[in-house]
């Protein structure tokens, strides 16, 4: 099968470019696994600039009173770490990279449905990113509200909020007119003979989340324009010397805000039931429980967001209707769970890297999820809230669920998507520094919380010191664990030794086209017959 | 061979150029819909500072902005009515009456909001900061979101100039006309938000 991309009439899409040349070929290019890779690599960048914001702040922590940068600079470096982690690249995730590269391939179909539209999805990304770089270095200095943008401060802080908010607008576009474009794929290009119940669960990850890209995105939209009004032209609705209601500003935000970060983790999870059984060579244990309990998260994920205010003074009625939802969503994802392990059970596993990865995203998420429960409880949460305890259950939901399920997906498809394979043993090198520190720096931040250290304050008292020098160290650890991952995948893109067009034995649709995909992803396209992960006759080539 | 490929690439799908048309639809609703919850919330904290904003609006008007609006949507679907019949000079015809009564309804609203200026009724103006909060809150709501609005209107009034253009040139014709169904799309759900923003602003009162 690997001998057939070379003699193969039709070039691959890394080769192929179009209309333009070079440089060009990538800008100007519609094909979704081009699209992909713009992706790819403008996040990445992304999340490495993140990161650095996130060392310097933990290099800060090392004393409980330094004298290295200003409080008003330390505000700036968490708003930067969490608009750029946030916006730019856990929102995007796994839905812009794998959700272009893989999804129009899985269905068995040759693009998405608007490839121009596509296109323009990552140029409001990138347009998006470009006005928060300006953000940062004009105007009265970067903006030092979080990355949340809470009113009232947001509307009175000097420092350059509007155009910062504006950028977080621009990317609201990026993310809305990708979920337009997926859910019109999923509906329209499927193979035949594929019907919803026979999909991969990837694409049914992908269209829960790009309908709630569909319905909550616009919601963020219109409440960061109300913002920037305000700070324009002094509307009034959410400040409270006019008569407006900063509260009605964090329900506003939520509504958003919560779906959003199952935005971020839905697609991680489809890609983690693509790998399990790929590497465990049998069927998905309760496929229709997984298919709905994705439905079922961004539905219940959708009326959850108020529990990000149980402190803002709502109706203890209110808090009560928050609280049990926010119970209720921890039962989809615990099927998901549940349901992944099981497919583990009596599987003949193939122990390779992707699946190294996926186990570390069930683990880590295991943790991120029972812990938001902890902060579902109502008396509990008072005392947690606004602590490094948020700080830490967030970062293992979205660093170690999405992140690590994000590292999964990217040395799963890898051979995919640049017919090359990566060293099994740097990835395994690269894993333990990044488990090991990412617990140091995270699991030590569940407990400074729970001892009461609030978030964002850039001193400590003595009494938090130790655990702040442990949290700064694993920082350290987890960093080299990363360089080493992606300076490794770098070097296979262009050294790495040829992938076979399914490397992993893999029955999904994805696996049956070359490596890297032709332009067309498919000569003819294929009828599908039977469910997705049918491994009964010998897999694959 | 690798233009015939690239070529094969697009393909046609009526339907589903519809359906993202709808899903776009959805958003910009849900963009509106958070306008309305922060509405509903202000109506029910401050309904008599409401009532009297409502009052000092123009609510002949707003009637004449609607009826204007309404207008459009007949004209916009005879538009589209035409095409499929394959008369072209019709349906640019129709589109130019749409794109007409479009210009119209904003000019009647620049009228209004340069009134609403002339009584210092604008947010951060001296003579509203004297008024109840309530009814700040209601100038505040009003310029957003007939703002808001106006804007669509605008960019509805482009996209509909262009398909103008576009059947001049051949790429909307009688079996090529979802562009131009799509376009009639958005001007209706322009048309349908401006519903509702007259009895909440207009007939507050």
């Amino acid at each position: 099968m690997s001998t057939q991309q070379h003699t193969t009439a039709e070039p691959n899409y890394l080769e192929y470019d179009g209309k333009h040349n070079g440089l060009l070929g990538w800008l100007l290019s519609t094909d979704h696994k081009r699209v992909a890779i713009l992706y790819l690599v403008s996040m990445v960048t992304f999340f490495f600039a993140g990161v650095s914001a996130g060392f310097v702040m933990r290099l800060v922590q090392l004393t409980p009173f330094h004298k290295m940068i200003t409080a008003q600079t330390y505000n700036a470096l968490f708003t930067f770490h969490g608009v750029v982690m946030i916006f730019l690249f856990v929102i995007p995730g796994l839905n812009a990279v794998f959700g272009n590269f893989v999804l129009p391939i899985i269905l068995g179909a040759k693009d998405v449905q608007f490839p121009r539209l596509n296109l323009a999805s990552w140029y409001f990304f990138i347009g998006g990113a470009l006005i928060a770089v300006i953000a940062l270095f004009t105007g009265n200095g970067p903006p030092d509200t979080g990355w949340s943008f809470y009113a009232p401060f947001s509307l009175k802080t000097g420092t350059n909020v509007t155009l910062g908010v504006f950028a977080a607008f621009i990317l609201g576009f990026s993310s809305m007119l990708t979920g337009i474009n997926f859910v019109t794929t999923i509906h329209r290009l499927r193979a035949p003979g594929m019907t919803f119940f026979k999909m991969p669960l990837f694409p049914w990850a992908v269209y829960a989340t790009s309908w709630m890209q569909i319905l909550a995105t616009p919601v963020l939209a219109v409440t960061l324009l109300l913002v920037i009004l305000e700070r324009l032209f002094g509307i009034g609705i959410f400040d409270p010397a006019k008569g407006g209601d900063p509260v009605l500003y964090q329900h506003m935000f939520w509504i958003y805000s919560h779906p959003a970060v199952y935005i971020m983790i839905l697609p991680a999870m489809g890609a983690i039931s693509e790998i399990l059984p790929t590497f465990a060579q049998r069927t998905i244990f309760g496929y229709k429980a997984i298919a709905f309990s994705s439905i079922a998260i961004a539905g219940f994920g959708s009326l959850v967001w108020a529990h990000h205010m149980f402190t803002s003074g709502m109706s203890d009625f209110g808090n009560m209707i928050f609280s049990l939802l926010t119970m209720v969503v921890a039962v989809p994802s615990a099927i998901k769970v549940f349901n992944w392990v099981a497919t583990l059970y009596k599987g003949s596993i193939n122990f390779q890297p992707p699946l190294l990865y996926a186990l570390s995203f069930i683990f880590l998420f295991c943790i991120g999820g029972m812990t938001g429960v902890w902060q579902g409880a109502l008396a509990l949460d008072i005392h947690l809230h606004d602590t490094y305890f948020i700080v830490g259950h967030f970062h293992y939901v979205m660093f170690g669920g999405t992140g690590f399920a994000f590292f999964a997906a990217l040395v799963y498809w890898f051979p995919k998507m640049f017919g090359r394979m990566y060293s099994n043993t740097a990835m395994y090198v690269a894993w333990f520094p990044m488990f090991i520190g990412f617990n140091m720096l995270y699991f030590t931040m569940l407990i400074l919380g729970m001892q009461g250290m609030p978030r964002r304050y850039y001193a400590h008292l003595p009494q938090y010191h130790l655990a702040h020098v442990v949290a700064t160290v694993g920082s350290w650890i987890m960093i080299s664990g990363l360089l080493i991952f992606f300076g490794s995948l770098l070097h296979a893109v262009f050294r790495g030794k040829k992938a076979g067009s399914n490397p992993w034995h893999a029955v999904t649709l994805e696996w049956s086209v070359p490596s890297p995909p032709p332009v067309e992803n498919f000569d003819e396209v294929p009828t599908v017959t039977h469910e997705p992960y049918h491994f009964a006759k010998e897999a694959g080539s | 061979m690798s233009t015939e490929s690239q070529a094969a690439h697009v393909h046609r799908d009526d339907f589903g150029a519809k359906l993202g048309m709808w899903l776009f639809l959805v958003t910009e609703i849900n963009l509106f819909g958070g306008l309305f919850v922060a509405y509903s919330y202000m109506r029910h904290k401050y309904p008599a500072d409401f009532h009297h904003g409502g009052a000092e609006l123009n609510a002949t008007l707003g009637v004449t902005n609607t009826i204007v609006l309404l207008t459009s949507s007949l004209t916009v679907v005879l538009a589209i009515m035409a095409i499929q019949e394959g008369r072209r000079a019709a349906s640019r015809a129709y589109l130019a009456a749409t794109i007409g009564l479009g210009l119209t309804f904003l000019v009647i609203k620049t009228f209004e909001w340069s009134a609403k200026f002339h009584h210092g009724l604008y947010p951060s103006a001296p003579h509203l900061a004297t008024l109840p909060h309530g009814e700040q809150i209601f100038f505040g709501l009003y310029f957003t979101m007939t703002g808001l609005h106006g804007l669509h209107v605008l960019i509805g009034i482009s996209v509909l100039t262009v398909m103008a253009r576009m059947i001049g040139s051949g790429k909307i014709s009688q079996d090529k006309n979802v562009t131009l169904e799509n376009g009639g799309l958005y001007w209706h759900l322009v048309d349908v938000i401006w519903i509702f923003l007259l009895p909440l602003f207009y007939l507050a009162a």
